[in-house]
């Protein structure tokens, strides 16, 4: 029971990072990548986690916990960039 | 009690990979960049939350690190969305509103700025 539903949500956070990865590749404007990109990190970040209870390693929650404070970074960094005060 | 807690983390974990698909579709099908950013990020934020909280509650031991977890993302994804939001607005791409520029209310309090400046 617990390894169906963990896998059909595996399944789910797979599908909307390959959906965020389409809206990266066509995305009209630097805005829409830099969206995209905030939405792929986050998603990336639970999926981190979920992968930590998969294989068992309590080691990948800091993993995540880095990530996630890295790329807060880049992305604020990313914004004030478009917003010409860099 | 453990079949409880099974449970509930379940349907957290369900609720969670639900919501980050549609912040996934969302991120799609939007037709404007306001709207991709608040669908992505406004489901991004409660599926990430739910799904780590979730996490916690099935494997009893790490729910200390799982709710840091949980309080960075409800710090930080606000606060990048907002930054994102601003630097669309200051680039001069202005949201497309269906009573025209009257309920924009952002760009009058920057243009009553200006005219002091000037």
């Amino acid at each position: 029971m617990v390894t169906i539903i963990v896998y059909i949500t595996l399944g789910f956070m797979i599908t909307g990072i390959l959906f965020s990865v389409i809206r990266f590749i066509k995305g009209p404007t630097v805005a829409d990548r830099t969206v995209a990109l905030d939405t792929m990190m986050t998603i990336s970040i639970a999926l981190l986690v979920l992968l930590a209870f998969i294989f068992d390693r309590f080691v990948y929650l800091d993993v995540a916990l880095v990530y996630g404070v890295l790329g807060f970074i880049g992305i604020l960094v990313i914004a004030r960039y478009m917003e010409g005060a860099l | 009690m453990k079949q409880v807690l099974d449970i509930i983390g379940l349907v957290l974990l369900l609720i969670g990979g639900i919501f980050l698909f549609l912040g996934g579709l969302g991120i799609l099908r939007m037709p404007d960049t306001y709207n991709r950013l608040q669908a992505g990020t406004k489901a991004t934020t409660l599926g990430g939350m739910s799904l780590i909280l979730g996490i916690g509650f099935l494997e009893t031991g790490w729910i200390v690190k799982a709710m840091v977890l949980v309080i960075f993302i409800a710090f930080s994804n606000p606060i990048s969305s907002h930054a994102l939001a601003r630097a669309n607005y200051k680039r001069k791409h202005y949201p497309c509103l269906r009573g025209g520029e009257e309920y924009d209310q952002y760009r009058e309090v920057n243009l009553e700025k200006e005219k002091k400046e000037d």
